[in-house]
This record gives C-alpha cells, sequence and structure tokens, in this order.
C-alpha cells in the first residue's frame, strides 16, 4: 500500500510554495531557498508549485510543518502574516491563488478532516505585488523574503530540536 | 412574462476559471451559455520561432492535469513532420506515461470534484470529514499516476524527460518492479471504485450525441488511432481540419468546435468508451458490465462511472507494459530537421487532443495549431443544460444552480490554469 495510507516516520518539514515565474508568486520558494544553503538540523526542505493533493502528501506524517506562500489580502506589498493553522483555518479568500481552484486552504483543510494534519502546522504568508509572467520578485517582498528566512530559522531553532519529542 | 437568470460568475470544482449564465424565461430554458478563457491560443503564439525540440517543454505548462497529452500530441505531430516513427518499447513507455496521467487525471475528477455533486457535499473536504477512508483511497489511488509520471516522466508535473524521437533517459526493468506492486493495489483501489460509483443515483438523462475520439486498430486509444465518430466518420489524424472548424462566439473567449456542415459533437471518456468498449481489457469491460453500464453510454451524468472504468484500464494497460517492457538500445529515435507540415492526435483525459506544426527547414516551428478537447466539447456542455434543465424547473434555486453546475462537471471542463476564485451568484429579474 503506499505510504501515503500507511504514514511515514515523523519529520519536520518547511514547505515554500508558489510559481517561480510569476513574480512575487515565489516568495515562498525564495525564503526556503535561502534556508536551503543551510538548513536548520533535520529538517527537510521542499517545493512545490501549490497543487492541493501534493501538498497534501507532504503535509501527511510530519510531525512540524512551517509553510511559506505568496498571498493577496489587500495588505501592502512585502507585508508578512503568521497563521497558526492547528487553530483554525486559513481564510480563503487570500489563497484562493491555485491553479486549480484547489490549493493551499483546501490542501489544510482536507488534512484536517482526514487527520493528517502536523501537530504543529504554521503557514507564513507574503504579501505579493505582482504576479506578471516573468517578472522578478518585487522590492518590498525581497526584503520581505530575506527577513523572514531569519525569522524562520530563530523560530525552528528556538523550537525543540527535531527528532525530539514534540508531542507526548 | 418571468425571466429567471442563474449565473455563477465562477465555476467551482472545474479546472480553471469560467462562468455559466442559464435564462429561463416563462418556465423554459432559452440560453446557455458557458464562458471560459483558454490558454492554448497564446501557446500556438509562443511556440512560433522556437525550435521543434522545444516543443514538448513549452506545450507542457500549457495545463498542469494533463500536460502528457500535449507533449505527446506535440511529439506525434513533430515526428509526422519529420518524417520519424516511433514504435516498439519507445511507444509503449509513452503509453505508460500517458496511463499514469489518466490515473492522477481521472481520479481527482472522481473524487475531488465531481462525487460531491452526487453526495450532497459542497465539496472534498466535507466529504474527507464524513468519508475519511474513502477520500484516502482516492489520494492513495492518484498518487500510483503520480508516481508513473515521476518515473517515466522525470517529475510528477510538467514532465521533463519527453523529446521529439522518445525520451532523454529511458528506465531499467528493475526500475519498473516497485511502479508494478503499487499499480496491483492501484488497479483493485480502481475496481473498488468503480463499485463505489455505480451506486451513486444517476439523473436519466440521455442525449444523442454524435461521438468522436481516436480508434485504433488494436488497442484501446489512447496515445494514437484514426478518428472515428458514432455517425460513421473514420479519418487519418491529418484530415481533422477539413471535417472539423472552430467558429468565434461572443460571449466566450474560446472557439466553439463543430463539424463542419454538423453540429456539436462531443469528445471525452463518453466518446471513446462508446466507440471503443470492446477495445477495453476483459477485467474493464467486466468492471463496466458489473457497474451497469452498456457497451455504449450516453448518459453524461454516468460519466463519473466511465472514467472509473478508464483508471481500471490505465492501471491494467499500465501492469502490461510494464510486464511487457524490453529496455530500449537508445532512448530516442534520431530526428534531422526538414520543412514539412505534421498532425498529431492523442486522447487527453478530457478527449481529443489535435496538433498541427509547420516546420521550417531548419527546425523552426512555422506556425502552431493546437485544438484542445474543452473547447470541442463547449458547445455540446451547453446544449446538455438546455435540454436537461427543463425538466428541473420547479427546484428552489439553490439546487436548480447546483444541477447546472453538476451538468458541466459532467465533461470535467479543463477551463484553463488560470487564478481561479469561487462566487455564487443567482440573479431574479422579473
Amino acid at each position: 500500500m503506499p505510504d501515503s495510507v500507511t504514514g511515514r516516520r515523523r519529520r519536520w518539514i518547511v514547505l515554500g510554495i508558489g510559481n517561480p515565474d510569476r513574480g512575487d508568486d515565489a516568495a515562498g520558494r525564495a525564503v526556503v531557498r535561502l534556508l536551503r544553503g543551510a538548513p536548520p538540523d533535520g529538517v527537510e526542505i521542499v517545493e512545490q508549485d501549490g497543487e492541493a493533493t501534493a501538498l497534501l502528501a507532504q503535509l501527511d506524517g510530519a510531525a512540524a510543518a512551517f509553510v511559506v506562500d505568496a498571498c493577496a489580502s489587500g495588505a501592502p506589498a512585502g507585508a508578512v502574516q503568521r497563521f497558526d493553522v492547528g487553530r483554525g483555518p486559513l481564510p480563503r479568500a487570500a489563497f484562493g491563488l491555485s491553479t486549480h481552484g484547489f490549493g493551499l486552504a483546501e490542501a489544510i483543510e482536507l488534512a484536517r478532516a482526514l487527520g493528517q494534519l502536523p501537530q504543529k502546522c504554521v503557514v507564513y504568508a507574503i504579501e505579493g505585488g505582482r504576479f506578471e509572467a516573468g517578472a522578478p520578485l518585487s522590492p518590498p517582498v525581497a526584503a520581505a523574503v530575506v527577513a523572514l528566512a531569519e525569522q524562520l530559522r530563530a523560530e525552528i531553532g528556538a523550537d525543540a530540536r527535531p527528532g525530539e519529542e514534540q508531542h507526548a | 412574462m418571468a425571466v429567471k437568470t442563474i449565473k455563477v460568475d465562477y465555476l467551482a470544482r472545474v479546472e480553471g476559471e469560467g462562468a455559466l449564465k442559464v435564462v429561463i424565461r416563462d418556465g423554459a430554458v432559452e440560453s446557455a451559455e458557458l464562458r471560459i478563457f483558454e490558454p492554448p491560443r497564446f501557446f500556438e503564439a509562443f511556440l512560433r520561432g522556437r525550435d521543434y525540440s522545444e516543443a514538448p517543454d513549452i506545450v507542457a505548462r500549457i495545463c498542469g492535469i494533463c500536460p502528457v497529452a500535449y507533449q505527446m500530441s506535440a511529439v506525434q505531430a513533430i515526428e509526422n513532420a519529420l518524417g520519424v516513427a516511433v514504435t516498439g518499447p519507445l511507444r509503449d513507455l509513452r503509453r505508460l506515461l500517458y496511463c499514469g496521467e489518466w490515473i492522477e487525471s481521472h481520479t481527482l475528477h472522481i473524487y475531488m470534484l465531481h462525487a460531491p455533486d452526487f453526495l450532497g457535499y459542497e465539496g472534498a473536504i466535507e466529504l474527507a470529514r464524513d468519508h475519511p477512508e474513502i477520500v484516502r483511497r482516492g489520494l492513495a489511488l492518484k498518487k500510483a499516476g503520480n508516481a508513473i509520471m515521476s518515473l517515466v516522466g522525470g517529475r510528477e508535473i510538467h514532465p521533463i524527460n519527453v523529446r521529439v524521437g522518445g525520451f532523454y533517459r529511458t528506465p531499467r526493468r528493475r526500475e519498473l518492479q516497485p511502479l508494478a506492486e503499487q499499480l496491483k493495489w492501484a488497479r483493485d483501489a480502481a475496481l473498488e471504485t468503480v463499485r463505489w460509483v455505480a451506486g451513486f443515483d444517476f439523473p436519466e438523462r440521455e442525449r444523442d450525441y454524435e461521438f468522436v475520439a481516436l480508434r485504433h486498430e488494436s488497442d484501446y486509444p489512447i496515445d494514437e488511432g484514426r478518428i472515428a465518430s458514432s455517425c460513421g466518420l473514420d479519418i487519418a489524424p491529418r484530415q481533422f481540419e477539413e471535417y472539423f472548424e472552430e467558429a468565434q462566439v461572443e460571449h466566450s473567449t474560446a472557439l466553439h468546435a463543430r463539424r463542419r456542415g454538423g453540429g456539436p459533437y462531443l469528445v471525452g471518456p463518453l466518446a471513446r468508451y462508446s466507440l471503443n468498449f470492446d477495445r477495453l481489457s476483459p477485467l474493464a469491460q467486466a468492471a463496466a458490465r458489473e457497474a451497469g453500464l452498456g457497451p455504449v453510454c450516453a448518459n453524461p451524468y454516468r460519466s463519473i462511472a466511465v472514467r472509473a472504468v478508464e483508471v481500471v484500464y490505465a492501471c491494467d494497460e499500465a501492469l502490461r507494459l510494464i510486464d511487457a517492457y524490453e529496455e530500449p538500445e537508445r532512448p530516442a529515435v534520431a530526428a534531422q530537421p526538414r520543412a514539412g507540415v505534421g498532425h498529431g492526435a492523442t486522447e487527453a483525459p478530457r478527449g481529443l487532443l489535435y496538433h498541427r506544426y509547420r516546420l521550417e527547414a531548419d527546425g523552426a516551428i512555422a506556425e502552431a495549431r493546437i485544438v484542445p478537447p474543452t473547447s470541442q466539447n463547449q458547445a455540446s456542455i451547453e446544449e446538455d443544460l438546455r435540454r436537461f434543465i427543463g425538466g428541473w424547473l420547479d427546484l428552489p434555486d439553490e439546487a436548480l444552480r447546483h444541477r447546472c453546475e453538476q451538468t458541466v462537471r459532467n465533461h470535467d471542463p479543463c477551463i484553463s490554469c488560470a487564478t481561479h476564485f469561487l462566487q455564487l451568484e443567482i440573479d431574479h429579474a422579473r
């Protein structure tokens, strides 16, 4: 039987979501690429395009997941929001920019319904300013990417080390 | 005079962005319009001036759900222009890759997009809350399709291993064995899927469609064949444009396809199945019969069952191909650039996908034409709405709107790979 059914070893992941060729939509992937250079101990770094079932497969079996995505909530470009989705769902309107109407918000709710949501699951959303094909990150988003990578490194380091039991 | 307008500004549970408008006047359906955006038109322009070898990677970007279909129609058309024949294990590997896409795409539609319509759920999340084990089965089945895409195509979405003449790298026999184990599980899960959907309550609605699909001398049509129809058409892919045309309609950015001198026609699972039941494997035929399907199915609401039968077939066929696989001597047949025109037609999960390319002597693409299945089906989907919705006008607005959406979802339209928001609205005008 496939491992999504049987479950995998428990692990920590940082997941960057977005289209690398659509301006600020690449923000999530840019953050995890900065972490990839010197990843926090034992943490898996993953990039994805945001398709819900692939996201779900990544969340499955993870003890902790830090997800970074771009969003369009109406805030100024580069603004960063933090959502502890263990406590409640994401506001879907801000995360509706998936390719097939089935994106991060849906993946998280599907994981919750299936009992596969990691015990710790945090979503960081960077407000995008432009999403044109082929555009680079806008300056405020590029600055937010660097700051968030550092913040994330600190947050992961402040938590108990991966591999130590977190969910007694 | 009473006029009621049902508007769905953004259709949910379809691939991409689309809207729906149905006008009901004095108790009868006056008009039904499905509005869609169609990105492949831009791709035809992107392709111009590029080398033919770039086409598989460019067209893969047209759709995140059916990239293999676009790649396969493209390489077939370009090979046709270059006079290259891809046969034996290389053809089998392409068919195997395509089976992966069918499993992935059909399973997504069955479990996540369409089943909630029959079970009274808002969507897959609500379905998962009550029936987590069923949704887990769907996700695991889809994953078997992804596994084929990863191994043969190089990655799960937008495969990178396909080239004109074959592949960049072909797998070793031993690499395919773990896939076979996963596919045996998937084939059983697909059979359970057929039994599950066969128990749904289907509206008794049928239409006398002109079905159009590929027909192959021995195989269920996926990667090659002649173009056949239930009205007796039997043509080579190169004749497609002699028999079919596309016309502009005011309410949509997509072109409507029709038979020249005729009307709308239907491509997709119902057409494939009804023209090729005899080409299904014995296991898939038995599953269809067990589900109460005859050799022809003209009830679009039963398309979910036909899709489930095709998933059984795709698993069965993938296992057959893996079992028979012999490692090819070279990963690709050599091709030399030359001026010419080539045509390709394969069966995307949603139906016939036609490509034509005109190449310059140096291999540059001078012209590209892509006719995707959803644009071919758009007129038929609107006709379904006009014919079927009339029997449900007594339903409350919410239920009627749901029936309209379900009627669209029967055909799994892949409207675009664009931004998608969900917003529903009904207007009354009296």
